[in-house]
């Protein structure tokens, strides 16, 4: 790439030689890898600098003020007592730094078999997923069996129709599932199940394994390996990535999702986090929910924290590459 | 990559053997069963029995009755019916000039900045990893009209307090915020990663030409990014219309329907009055409507890549 002003990262700045910078002091020069719609030039200018940090500090701000500051209450909140709590103004430091309020919460909301439950259910869905995407999205690029196409085609027109507009007549299949007559109301197949019929999923799956080359896979049909012995041995070690991935979105889906559970999964014992908290909101003082609420997003920050960097990437994924 | 040279004509004639290929299609068919049989009862099923059940009467204990448009009639002449449709597209359009407009501009700031990168981008994204429920209910706490966050702030500019949820005029702009703020992060990121991808010799080339931060950002930063946008601006129409959770956690649809949405409407019509048929006439509907959308949106993707 032939980028005028573009440096590599580099040990020693690279001297602007197109310019005489008004050099007052020496300071840290703004090169950059990637030219963006400022050229270094313009923010290594006077102004530019002074605009530049003025802008970069009211970001910051800004920033920390929405986006963390509503967090720091909710954590702090927590540990007020009642009075405290109901206090104006507020105090903007507890007076105390107790952990009392989580416990309290932790007892009075059942939030521990809540937690439990959505594990469970978290991973048999990822465990189910990853078992039968993975299968159907292998067979309809590398097997290609009679029909493939249609079945994908049928599998990818569900993506057009999101899961909420069907939300009751899927609620009444899970209530009485057809031919076998099963009730799955308040077990975990009414989250696992549906959890594998994602089009996304396989789309995902699909578009990676058409990307292996045949030639390899018919290299190991040659040396006789069986169907799920080149899945296991050829396709699989190379599709990682994208396993992280629909992993991590059938996990996340899981945890985030509301309206769903809330319909079969009503039974107390066997609610979700989200759904067991918000049930419960009309009968706890508010620095319990506050705790509770604390409690239930602990989870999906950890795991955003393992796996920032297969999240961003999944976003991205998915024929949004711009 | 080590890749066998496949050998011109002939690769393929072991293959006509009958006996082979019946075998081939059942190895893939048992490969496909598990999610064939998931799609065909929690997805492909249900979306045909939206169509059965619209048109039924049915509550579950005598067979059910065919009834042709009763249940739209009903669902049309419910004062919410409106109420619902015209709140739902408000809250869209809303959101639209919020967490469309918003998240391109922040994405634009930060794609300039050199410094404070990783926990800009990092804070931005924190929301979106709350669950859903757990930032709407935050927020119901920040909404009340007492304690509440956001009255104690008004209360230190001297600006006089609002009764955010409780009032007919401020209720549904309350639930754009809330869904603005736990949504931002990610339409941010897709597009910082967008932006990323415009070639820096444009600018440049815009630069020498004369044009100023702005006319860059019109000629070339839109121009670059144009389909994302469009992607996006479709994927948020689709995630919006669908707003479900706000309404059932914030106000229960209330003041006075001010913030009922089709899908809480749905939602009533089957748990609360128990008629399943109503509410799957109602999910037909905006079924029909999203389709449009999503084949805009399946379209669009599918051409990007």
């Amino acid at each position: 790439m032939t980028n005028l002003t573009a440096t590599r990262p580099p040990a020693t700045p690279v001297p602007d030689k197109r310019r005489a910078a008004p050099k007052r002091r020496p300071r840290t020069r703004f090169t950059s890898e990637h030219r963006t719609i400022l050229s270094p030039h313009q923010l290594n200018s006077r102004w530019g600098r002074r605009i530049y940090w003025l802008v970069l500090v009211s970001t910051v701000l800004v920033f920390t003020a929405v986006f963390v500051f509503p967090l720091y209450w909710m954590v702090t909140g927590a540990m007020k007592t009642g009075e405290e709590f109901a206090r104006i103004p507020p105090t903007y430091v507890p007076s105390r730094f107790s952990l009392d309020g989580y416990r309290q919460a932790w007892e009075l909301m059942n939030l521990d078999r809540f937690l439990l439950n959505t594990l469970q259910y978290a991973f048999g869905a990822w465990a189910f997923a990853l078992a039968f995407d993975v299968g159907a999205a292998y067979a309809l690029s590398k097997l290609r069996p009679l029909f493939g196409n249609v079945i994908l085609l049928a599998m990818l027109a569900t993506l057009m129709i999101p899961p909420t507009v069907i939300l009751l007549p899927a609620y009444l299949t899970i209530k009485d599932v057809p031919i076998v007559r099963l009730d799955l109301l308040n077990t975990p197949w009414a989250i696992w199940l549906p959890a594998v019929a994602n089009g996304f999923n396989i789309f995902l799956l699909k578009r990676f394994f058409d990307a292996i080359p045949t030639e390899l896979i018919e290299a190991a049909q040659l040396d006789g390996a069986s169907p799920l012995r080149i899945l296991r041995s050829i396709v699989l070690p190379v599709s990682r990535p994208i396993l992280g991935v629909v992993s991590i979105f059938t996990v996340v889906n899981v945890w985030r999702d509301f309206a769903w559970p809330l319909l079969v999964l009503q039974d107390p014992e066997k609610m979700t986090i989200s759904v067991g908290i918000a049930s419960l909101r009309a009968n706890m003082p508010q620095t319990t929910m506050t705790a509770a609420l604390v409690i239930a997003s602990i989870p999906t920050i950890v795991v955003f924290f393992l796996f920032q960097r297969h999240i961003m990437a999944g976003l991205t994924a998915g024929g949004l590459k711009g | 990559m080590t890749v066998l040279q496949s050998r011109p004509g002939g690769r393929r004639t072991g293959r006509r053997r009958p006996g082979l290929a019946v075998r081939r299609n059942l190895t893939a068919y048992g490969f496909l069963s598990g999610a064939l049989i998931c799609f065909a009862f929690f997805s492909w099923y249900p979306m045909v029995r939206e169509f059965i059940l619209s048109f039924q009467k049915n509550n579950f204990v005598d067979p059910p009755v065919w009834v042709g448009l009763d249940n739209f009639r009903t669902v049309i002449q419910d004062p919410a019916f409106k109420s619902a449709w015209l709140n739902t597209a408000m809250f869209t359009l809303l959101a639209l000039v919020c967490g469309y407009l918003v998240p391109f501009v922040i994405a634009l700031v930060l794609n300039e900045l050199r410094h404070a990168r990783g926990y800009l981008r990092f804070v931005v994204y924190l929301p979106v990893m709350l669950p859903p429920a757990v930032s709407v209910l935050l927020f119901k706490w920040f909404y009340d009209p007492g304690p509440g966050l956001f009255n104690q702030i008004l209360g230190l500019a001297q600006l006089p307090a609002l009764s955010w949820l409780d009032s007919k005029d401020t209720a549904l702009i309350s639930l754009v915020i809330v869904s603005t703020w736990m949504n931002l992060g990610s339409g941010t990121l897709i597009y910082l990663a967008a932006l990323q991808t415009v070639p820096g010799e444009l600018y440049e080339a815009a630069e020498l030409d004369g044009a100023g931060v702005l006319r860059r950002i019109w000629h070339v930063t839109i121009p670059q990014t144009r389909l994302i946008l469009l992607v996006m601006l479709l994927l948020q129409v689709i995630a919006t219309m669908q707003v479900f959770v706000e309404p059932y956690l914030l106000t229960g649809g209330g003041p006075e329907d001010a913030t009922i949405s089709v899908v809480y409407l749905m939602y009533q019509y089957a748990f609360n009055y128990g008629n399943f048929g109503g509410g799957s006439a109602l999910g037909l509907m905006l079924m029909l409507v999203l389709v449009v959308f999503s084949a805009a949106y399946l379209r669009l993707s599918r051409d990007n890549t």
